[in-house]
């Protein structure tokens, strides 16, 4: 299956360059130009193909790392060893502000 | 008057969301920076669509329509639906679990410890600035012509070179200073929450819009009758797409990547609560594009038809004007605060990732965690931040592209990147000299096809000019600079990085296992 979503992604890609109906001018219901409506549809093709990658080829790996929020601070150490709040006003556990 | 008014209380009340974010943060760094990993699977769905749909996606892609037709839908719309969910699927949900388990915030931190090397951070650091400013630029630009556009002939006799409407940079500094107030006081969960809001109300407006101007122009019975009468007034080379030149559309498909290296996707992909948290993103992504780019692109089509009256109307001002003309002031204000929803939502992910970037990736890295108190830091970042939208600002003053030109050289240098992220992920082999090396590539080559367009006003700009003739009769199409730079960065870091040392042993087991 996994080959088969793949397959699929590549003739998205194919019906995406349409060069056959460069030309075309005509409307579809009377409003809507044919390149939008071909490529609307295009973009719902696209959404259904992606269904089947996330069901199908889902790489395992990734579920087995740690997941959820983080602990809040005197819960655990955290890991992160990112500094620096870009600025950001802050407020403790008491409601305090600080900065 | 009463659409600025309109607008104002929208200001207003996305600055009070940020507040309302602050009073709910948590202590820690990770919280300001990440939302603690805390995001599920419909907020970021929500702030992943909203930071990826800016002015370009509205006001840009009204004017390009406008100008070419109706084929910009095809060039970048269908074309996002596959790539950018491949961008969430083979590298977002990766960096995600590399960042859970090694703790980056930033991408320069993830380069550092798969390259093993400080000094790749030092040269992508600046690369990724300097790109993220023309990002910036298309929305201060595009929020200050779209509240102009809205607002003419309004305050008559000031004003007078604006059309006596809000002048442009005007209305660009306030957009600014809101964003700046609510990123400021609510940090990333304040963005996401905002980004939420925003893009729900962008995305509600936009179909709003669309009825209002349909209705407008066509003044029927019915709304398919009006979309009908609006449609029949167009010419038929703007219904086709016989004004893009065929050789350049496949290049369209590689524009997209580019959200594989935006610093500001990075950091709303680590929020993620788990892996899984990824999927409604990559699967609604398509139809989400699909709502906000379809009736953008019809109504930039119908401004071209000559009973429209949108004659000498600059292509970013369409949009705007179309929704002065047709809709009523209160709604009109309306419509205009969806406008901008769309591009704050892009300018306040942008605005926090250039303050995370600067403290983590040079005040932290190159001066010690400890050397600085928080207080300072945050000083640090915030003059930072200031300093990088000033001169975004004075230079959306003065740029001669429209918003959709220059999103485009804008994408390109990021995709010009893509190479480089891949390898680092799925090539065990690539070097930080190799890395280095196709950086540098995309930089040079960028800089060398932006000053050949004449600074991003050419816009019809291709590389090569002319077909470059092969054996066979084959021959190399003019395309855009975007083939050319991403090609050239991978040929080269694959080069380099054959003929170089890679990472050691232990570094390579970290990432790919033994």
């Amino acid at each position: 299956m996994k080959y088969v979503v793949w397959a699929l992604l590549a003739v998205l890609v194919v019906l995406h360059q349409d060069y056959w109906q460069w030309d075309n001018a005509t409307l579809v219901w009377g409003f809507l130009p044919h390149t939008i409506a071909w490529h609307a549809a295009l973009s719902i093709g696209c959404a259904v193909v992606w269904a089947l990658a996330v069901f199908y080829c889902w790489p395992k790996d990734v579920d087995l790392v740690p997941t959820g929020p983080d602990p809040l601070p005197g819960q655990s150490k955290s890991d992160y060893a990112a500094v620096g709040s870009a600025g950001i006003e802050t407020r403790d556990a008491s409601g305090e502000g600080r900065s | 008057m009463t659409q600025l008014a309109v607008v104002a209380v929208y200001l207003f009340a996305v600055m009070g969301l940020g507040v309302a974010a602050n009073r709910l943060l948590r202590s820690t760094s990770a919280d300001y920076l990440l939302a603690s990993h805390s995001i599920g699977p419909v907020l970021l769905l929500m702030s992943l669509f909203g930071t990826t749909m800016t002015a370009f996606a509205l006001v840009g892609s009204t004017g390009q329509a406008f100008q070419v037709g109706a084929g910009v839908y095809a060039l970048l719309a269908s074309a996002s639906g596959i790539v950018h969910p491949l961008c969430f699927f083979l590298v977002g949900v990766k960096l995600w679990g590399l960042g859970r388990r090694f703790g980056y915030t930033t991408q320069v931190q993830f380069f550092r410890d798969r390259l093993d090397s400080h000094w790749v951070g030092l040269l992508l650091f600046p690369v990724l600035v300097g790109l993220v400013i023309p990002y910036l630029l298309i929305g201060i630009k595009g929020a200050g012509d779209v509240i102009n556009g809205v607002t003419r002939d309004t305050f008559q006799p000031w004003f007078e070179s604006s059309g006596y409407g809000v002048p442009q940079w005007l209305a660009s500094l306030v957009v600014c200073g809101v964003v700046l107030t609510y990123v400021f006081f609510g940090g990333m969960r304040g963005t996401a929450w905002a980004n939420t809001f925003q893009t729900a109300v962008f995305m509600v407006l936009g179909v709003l819009t669309f009825v209002t101007v349909a209705k407008g122009l066509g003044g029927q019975e019915s709304l398919l009758e009006d979309m009908r009468a609006a449609s029949s007034q167009v010419e038929p080379d703007m219904i086709a797409r016989t004004k893009i030149p065929q050789s350049v559309y496949f290049s369209f498909l590689l524009i997209p990547l580019s959200v594989a290296m935006f610093p500001h996707v990075f950091q709303h992909w680590l929020t993620a609560r788990s892996a899984r948290t990824f999927r409604l993103a990559i699967v609604a992504h398509p139809i989400f594009i699909m709502i906000v780019w379809l009736p953008c692109v019809l109504l930039g089509v119908w401004a071209s038809a000559p009973k429209a009256g949108m004659e000498g109307v600059p292509p970013d001002q369409v949009l705007a004007a179309m929704v002065g003309n047709e809709a009523s002031p209160v709604l009109a204000g309306l419509l205009t605060a969806g406008i901008l929803a769309a591009v704050m939502s892009s300018l306040d992910s942008q605005f926090l990732c250039l303050g995370t970037m600067f403290t983590t990736d040079v005040v932290a890295h190159y001066g010690g965690k400890n050397r600085f108190s928080d207080r300072q830091i945050v000083l640090l970042a915030r003059g930072f931040i200031v300093a990088i939208v000033a001169v975004t600002y004075v230079l959306s003053l003065i740029s001669p592209a429209t918003v959709f030109g220059m999103s485009v050289w804008c994408f390109s240098g990021f995709t010009g990147l893509f190479p480089v992220v891949i390898a680092a992920i799925y090539w065990r082999r690539l070097t930080a000299l190799g890395a280095a090396a196709g950086i540098l590539t995309t930089v040079v080559a960028w800089a060398a096809m932006f000053y050949s367009a004449d600074f991003g006003a050419n816009g019809r700009y291709a590389f090569p000019k002319e077909p470059i003739p092969l054996v066979g009769g084959l021959a190399i199409p003019p395309m855009l600079p975007v083939v050319t730079i991403t090609v050239a960065t991978a040929l080269v870091m694959i080069a380099v990085s054959a003929v170089t040392r890679p990472p050691s042993r232990e570094t390579l087991s970290r990432f790919f296992g033994e």
